[in-house]
């Protein structure tokens, strides 16, 4: 079995703002091993950018707090160790790629500058030895004439080639793990799977793991080997992607992939969107934030969060509805992907 | 300011083909105009932009050939500034302008084209050093304020509030009492008075530019709280500075000489504007002009070539006026 990266149990982040407490991520648990992939989706404001933030202890205190859970690195109980400690675990160890590369480079300095600044933030290197290494990271990510690129300012660069240069400089220092945070909802969609194919070409050649935050189901299907899948700050099912895909016993999950696009179906069906809105995070139910949209309610649904069921090999789901149920219900959905496999 | 820093992009489809992995060198596109180029291009239509930038390249110029010449051993000045010459000065009351000294002489015949342009480089210095100081503080600890917020936010700017509604003149009169005369503590004190106005400006910007991106991109790769604010965070808010300081030189001379004016600062027999200002004000009610007019002048063609560069910066980086 590979080795295992990170394990995140029972994380919750919460936000004390004048309004009240925002509860942004609740027991959210997961694990990462050497060379996995895990894909975590969800709608905007589901918790998935917060538990990244949590990992990274990045998330803005005040008004933000991991408030409980455990967050082991190798070992390391990330939420123990001191602000210096940590600071050396990010960049090093944990390495992240943001949303938006037109904002995530900065504008003053050469791509070069900011790439070296990296490798000398954490290796002992010097500056000329750094910025060597910058135009073979460039060259790495697939960015041609890098010797030359390197001395260029991000606003030479294109959203494909920043986004590029992001990776690069998240890999520099050969992190374990690569948390990617929308890393491709800002881009063209053709540059979109280019990227996408830069981030696995750098996992397989650095073995880390990867975290993919989107909300595009197609990348996670494409990339992914485990799923998450976020609602209102819970985890609502986790498995291996094609459990999850073809299996899925979560209502939310349902809805999910019953809102996408098919090109197998006939010409004419329309896409069954999630009626109503994602829930308010202040004031989300002791139980199932889905309760309310979910369709197929009962009356604890509301009151209790559902217990942690194993359906099927590391596939768990969150949820009242008893299991065969589910199938049965699930069979009768019009749009479903385990009809065609 | 900082969509300015951030701007300048290529207009579109100038090198929007994206490399493959491997794929042949792309012909990079036509050079982007950097920031500094492209306010030059804006700065340039503003006539009186270049006038002022043209005044204060003319008085910097005197103003550092005068020390290099004082230190090679030779005058810039055609005669002594402090030479007494009673001939040139009958009844003590100076002579008129004449082709021989053509800003005419003191009461004590002391030639004032020679004075005034001593007196550039204290001027000079003056605006240099204060500035310098205030900056020196200011853009410490306004963007420290504006990065942590909170405490260190409230303490800092309460601060520069008390240096604000302190009547200006008074604090530095009262800190050149304490510090004791002569022109380097004149200097001190006016840079350690206003030091408010940059922390202000910055944290301003600051409180902006925190929130970017690739603030946090930089603190993901484990960079220091300091690092971030001073290599990440200070570099992208420097645009409104610059016209602080062109400005703040401006005001640092005309302080220096209304303190030398009341008599505080710049010590006899050195000569300084606001200096001269003060001890022939006297002569004007004797009709003797020239004595008066022309430092005067020079102060006030100083300052107006400070402020309206100043101006036509501020015109020139903003990236609303930009057309």
């Amino acid at each position: 079995m590979a080795e295992r990266l990170l394990e995140v149990s029972g994380l919750s982040t919460h936000f004390f703002t004048h309004a009240g407490v925002v509860k942004a991520v609740n027991g959210v648990s997961f694990t990462l091993d050497r060379q996995e992939t895990l894909g975590i989706v969800g709608e905007s404001g589901s918790g998935k950018t917060v538990t990244a933030l949590s990992v990274m202890r990045l998330v803005p205190d005040p008004p933000g707090k991991v408030v409980a859970g455990t967050i082991d690195l190798k070992g390391r109980d990330l939420l123990a160790i001191s602000e210096d400690e940590m600071r050396q675990v990010r960049g090093n160890d944990i390495a992240m790629i943001f949303q938006d590369p037109m904002t995530s480079l900065n504008p003053v300095y050469k791509v070069g500058d900011q790439i070296a600044e990296a490798v000398m933030l954490h290796q002992d290197k010097g500056k000329k030895e750094a910025w060597s290494m910058a135009a073979e990271l460039l060259k790495r990510v697939g960015i041609p004439d890098a010797k030359h690129r390197v001395t260029q300012y991000p606003h030479e660069f294109s959203g494909g080639m920043r986004q590029r240069a992001m990776i690069a400089m998240a890999i520099s220092c050969n992190p374990d793990i690569l948390i990617a945070d929308e890393p491709t909802t800002a881009l063209d969609v053709t540059i979109q799977a280019q990227i996408i194919e830069v981030v696995i070409e750098m996992q397989q050649q650095y073995h880390s793991g990867v975290i993919l935050i989107t909300h595009d189901l197609g990348v996670v299907a494409e990339m992914s080997d485990k799923v998450m899948v976020m609602y209102g700050g819970r985890t609502v099912e986790y498995g291996p992607v094609d459990e999850v895909f073809y299996n899925a016993h979560h209502p939310y999950t349902w809805g999910l992939l019953g809102s996408l696009p098919r090109l197998d179906l006939a010409e004419k069906e329309r896409l069954t969107p999630i009626k109503g809105n994602p829930p308010d995070l202040m004031l989300l139910p002791e139980g199932c934030p889905f309760s309310g949209r979910c369709g197929y309610e009962r009356p604890e649904c509301r009151a209790v969060w559902p217990e942690l069921e194993i359906v099927g090999p590391e596939h768990g789901v969150h949820c009242h509805i008893p299991a065969d149920e589910r199938l049965t219900l699930r069979a009768g959905l019009p749009r479903f992907l385990a009809q065609v496999s | 300011m900082t969509d300015d820093l951030i701007g300048t992009q290529e207009p579109g489809g100038q090198e929007s083909i994206e490399p493959m992995a491997g794929g042949p060198a792309m012909i990079v596109g036509r050079q982007p105009l950097g920031l500094w180029s492209d306010v030059w291009r804006r700065l340039r239509r503003n006539k009186l932009a270049v006038v002022g930038l043209g005044i204060i390249i003319v008085f910097v110029t005197v103003g550092i050939a005068e020390s290099v010449s004082t230190a090679a051993g030779f005058n810039l000045a055609p005669y002594d500034p402090n030479a007494v010459n009673y001939e040139l000065s009958p009844e003590g009351l100076g002579s008129p302008p004449s082709w021989s000294h053509p800003f005419g002489t003191d009461y004590l015949g002391r030639d004032i084209f020679s004075r005034v342009l001593v007196a550039t480089r204290i001027s000079m210095l003056v605006g240099v050093i204060a500035v310098a100081i205030a900056l020196a503080i200011g853009l410490v600890l306004g963007p420290i304020a504006g990065y942590y917020g909170g405490a260190v936010d409230s303490v800092i700017m309460r601060t520069a509030d008390i240096f604000f509604a302190f009547p200006y003149i008074l604090f530095v009169l009262l800190l050149v009492t304490v510090l004791g005369g002569g022109f380097i503590n004149v200097f001190v004190a006016i840079g350690l008075l206003s030091w408010a106005v940059y922390a202000r400006l910055n944290r301003g910007s600051v409180l902006s530019v925190r929130r970017m991106e690739f603030v946090e991109a930089a603190r993901a790769q484990g960079a220091t709280d300091l690092r971030i604010i001073f290599r990440h965070v200070l570099p992208n808010t420097m645009a409104p500075v610059y016209v602080a300081i062109a400005m703040g030189v401006g005001g640092a001379i005309s302080t220096e000489a209304a303190l030398s004016f009341l008599g505080i600062g710049i010590q006899p027999p050195d000569a300084s504007w606001g200096k001269m200002i003060s001890d022939y004000l006297s002569y004007m009610a004797a009709g003797r002009w020239w004595m008066e007019l022309f430092p005067a002048l020079a102060l006030v063609i100083t300052v107006f070539g400070f402020i309206s560069f100043g101006n036509g910066l501020r015109d020139a980086t903003d990236p609303k006026l930009k057309e």
